[in-house]
């Protein structure tokens, strides 16, 4: 009884409810073919989700107003640079990562000079920067698509005993962001600063560098995904990181994390970018049209956060 | 004193009378039984010190707040529902301390927001007629353009408006005026000014009732003293009836000398760990010394202390040895972690003796935890439960322990006793005494005298500066609340 109430204490719970319940709807229609397919798809695209949230989460701990909307045009941009790069030579595979990640640091350091110096608030600041990114990443690119070197093209898109890699790439993040959260100072740090920056501050926490790293972090971690995404779709495309604006907000939220800030979990990104791509994949299999779909992934999103904030608002 | 009124055969009634008013915020008693009256022709000054409840009674005259017991009666009648607008109609004024203009707004637009019946056309003309007018007349020569908008004037300037507001006529004649701290962003010749024309409204019927810090004009100028404490008036003479001093000794506490005053100790020689230069005196700390920061709430002891911990605490880089701890009062702005427990709560500032390589060691954490559990006597079953889930007065002892336990020289105490119960506060004092008799440096900021006596040296702030220093035998009550109103040198 005491693990049961424990269990249900923890945010992350409902974001995986929904995965199992979402699984289980499309699997029965199929009638059991395609559970194996259904579940490596979803881990595959799942994956990436994961990796930009999982920044999104950093930065949106940090509090009210905090929030990075650069990070599809950094993805773009990482993925485009790494790729012109590495010009198809699986000789450059490492420089291309590098690059990548180097377009990363230098986003999450524009960023927060912006918020910081010139006082813009995070919301207007990384737009802003993404609209600069966004047009470094087209005059980069100058519409070629350059296709990834063969040997990462084949990594991103294969499976180890089963389990896409990319899928292991992300949880190997996961678990490392989940000790960051939770185990280090580091992780205090932000949590103390999301809920309240002036009680952070007088408790000697350097506030302006954490939030500093954090912005940093949360734009790596995109630019990683550029990168990945670019070599596993088959080149980098201008739009290819549009969806994931929303959706590194989305996985968050649905994961439990509170947007109010100082309160986060990293199990509950993974369960929300599982549950954001079945919900999909049931209609889908329902063979709904394009509006109802849309309607309906809505509608469950939202009964999903109301079930979740109910359980939270019940707690003492 | 005053030019004689015009006598009918029965005195006129009260522009205002409250009558037995009491009012409580919770458990403060903010109004304890008030009854006042405010007759034409009588300029009622009202003194007090900081929570005695002055803002308090003259929020009721002007309509803000509702007694909870007691009514208020205008012209000798009682009047049911009592608010601003009623207080407004029968020509109840009011400038507040806070300056309370639009300041996206001309003095003109503001003049047609205080007076609702300026509208229809051609209203700017009347309102500037209508304030200029008031501005002649209480301050000559002021030079102020009417169509300037207000945030382009100086804080001078402003005030200057609003108290020309507050005396302007616009169909409703305004009889009773109240000037809260009307001087103080005023330089003395406008204070003369306007201290003047106050004499000439109340010699002409009006009425006046004067809040102010700086004594010597009250004396001057007011015909009648109020005095409050604690939400009570505790005094009420004619002007001659008192001095300067006889002031003091109404406002200040009769009880005191319970708190064991510390035996002084010669610091002299200890070395100076804190020094911060400032407009006013400057501010000098010794190690293992409690210094004080007093005078009326408001007044820039809070600011000071954000100043030494910001200056002394990094914002880019983690310090390895902090140089500063700091104790918050308000506990909700900057001080407790309310989604956190309360070891989490208890170790934040601590954290990185805590920690090897950026990893925070639990079982020492919770060492540290159990440690100061039993040390300051934190009432919990176990510490992982919420901080929340604590008293206040408890919740104040984790976050003395917070700082504390850090390895910093010198502690900031951001009048960290507000809402404390008094079993808690005698523990904090053995432990602030303790600690500096350890060699720790405190720097407390307290709006209770008892406390501010427990003190080895005081700084008595007025309006932002230090503008006097108090040592051993020279920090008592008197010599507080002397330094902390104006014109009470000597």
């Amino acid at each position: 009884m005491t693990l049961f109430h424990g269990l249900f204490k923890k945010p992350w719970l409902w974001s995986w409810l929904a995965v199992a319940v979402v699984w289980s709807a499309t699997v029965m229609v199929t009638g059991g073919a395609g559970a194996l397919g259904l579940s490596q798809a979803a881990l595959t695209f799942a994956a990436f989700s994961v990796i930009v949230g999982i920044g999104q989460m950093f930065v949106i701990t940090l509090g009210p107003g905090n929030i990075d909307l650069s990070v599809p045009a950094t993805m773009t941009l990482a993925g485009t640079v790494a790729l012109k790069l590495m010009n198809v030579d699986n000789g450059m595979i490492v420089p291309g990562l590098l690059a990548a990640l180097a377009v990363g640091v230098a986003v999450g350091m524009c960023n927060y000079t912006l918020i910081k110096l010139l006082r813009i608030p995070p919301i207007i600041a990384t737009l802003a920067m993404s609209f600069i990114v966004q047009s470094a990443a087209i005059w980069t690119n100058r519409g070629l698509r350059i296709k990834p070197p063969s040997l990462l093209a084949e990594f991103t898109t294969s499976s180890t005993l089963g389990i896409p890699n990319m899928a292991i790439v992300a949880l190997l993040i996961a678990v490392a962001a989940w000790v960051l959260l939770e185990k280090t100072l580091y992780g205090r740090w932000i949590t103390a600063i999301g809920q309240s920056m002036a009680a952070a501050r007088m408790a000697g926490i350097p506030v302006d560098g954490t939030r500093f790293i954090t912005y940093v972090l949360c734009a790596v971690l995109a630019a990683l995904c550029g990168y990945l995404l670019a070599c596993f779709s088959g080149g980098a495309a201008l739009n290819m990181g549009a969806e994931y604006l929303l959706m590194s907000i989305a996985v968050v939220v649905i994961g439990g994390t509170s947007v109010a800030g100082g309160d986060s979990n990293v199990p509950g990104v993974w369960g929300a970018s599982l549950f954001m791509f079945l919900v999909v994949s049931m209609l889908n299999t329902y063979g709904l049209g394009a509006g109802v779909r849309l309607i309906m992934t809505g509608l469950i999103i939202i009964s999903v956060i109301v079930v979740a904030s109910g359980r939270r608002a019940r707690q003492p | 004193m005053k030019p004689s009124m015009p006598t009918p055969s029965a005195p006129p009634p009260p522009i205002i009378e409250v009558e037995n008013a009491r009012i409580s915020f919770g458990a403060v008693k903010a109004l304890d039984g008030v009854t006042l009256q405010i007759m034409p022709g009588e300029c009622v000054g009202l003194v007090g010190h900081n929570g005695a409840g002055k803002s308090t009674i003259v929020n009721v005259i002007n309509g803000g707040l509702t007694p909870d017991e007691g009514g208020v009666s205008a012209n000798g009648n009682a009047i049911d529902a009592y608010g601003i607008n009623v207080a407004r109609a029968h020509g109840v004024r009011c400038v507040f301390q806070e300056l309370s203009l639009c300041p996206n707004l001309t003095v003109v637009e503001n003049a047609r927001i205080v007076h609702r019946d300026l509208g229809g056309a051609g209203w700017r003309g009347r309102a500037r007629r209508i304030i200029e007018e008031s501005l002649d007349a209480v301050f000559p020569g002021h030079g102020i353009d009417s169509g300037e908008t207000v945030g382009a004037l100086s804080i001078a300037e402003r005030q200057m408006v609003e108290i020309a507001m507050a005396f302007s006529d616009a169909g409703t004649a305004p009889r009773l005026v109240i000037l809260d701290e009307p001087t103080s962003s005023l330089d003395a010749s406008l204070a003369k000014q306007m201290l003047a024309h106050v004499r000439r409204f109340v010699a002409a019927g009006g009425a006046v009732i004067f809040i102010s810090h700086i004594l010597h004009e009250i004396l001057a100028t007011a015909d009648r003293i109020v005095v409050m404490k604690d939400g009570r008036i505790v005094a009420e003479r004619p002007a001659g009836g008192f001095t300067a001093h006889s002031l003091f000794e109404t406002m200040g506490s009769v009880a005191k000398g319970e708190a064991a005053r510390r035996e002084s100790r010669d610091l002299a020689s200890a070395p100076l760990v804190l020094e911060q230069a400032g407009s006013g005196l400057p501010f000098t700390a010794r190690k293992g010394e409690i210094v004080g920061l007093a005078g009326l709430s408001g007044h820039g002891q809070t600011e000071m202390l954000m100043k030494l911990h910001a200056q002394r605490s990094g914002n880019w880089w983690p310090r390895h040895d902090p140089a500063v701890a700091f104790v918050a009062g308000d506990r909700r702005l900057n001080g407790v972690f309310e989604l956190w427990s309360i070891l989490k709560n208890l170790s934040i500032a601590s954290l990185s003796d805590l920690s090897r390589q950026g990893f925070v060691n639990d079982e020492a954490e919770e060492g540290r935890g159990e440690d100061w559990k039993k040390r300051i006597d934190i009432r919990t079953r176990a510490m992982e439960n919420p901080i929340l889930s604590l008293s206040g007065g408890n919740q104040q002892k984790v976050l003395f322990a917070r700082a504390l336990s850090t390895r910093a020289p010198v502690v900031l105490m951001d009048d960290p006793m507000r809402g404390v119960d008094v079993g808690t506060k005698q523990e904090v004092y053995r432990i602030v005494r303790d600690e500096a008799a350890a060699g720790r440096t405190f720097v407390w900021y307290s709006t209770e005298m008892e406390e501010v006596c427990l003190c080895d040296r005081v700084y008595v702030f007025r309006e932002g500066v230090i503008v006097a220093e108090l040592a051993g035998g020279d920090v008592n009550e008197a010599n507080i609340l002397a330094a902390s109103f104006q014109g009470a040198a000597a």
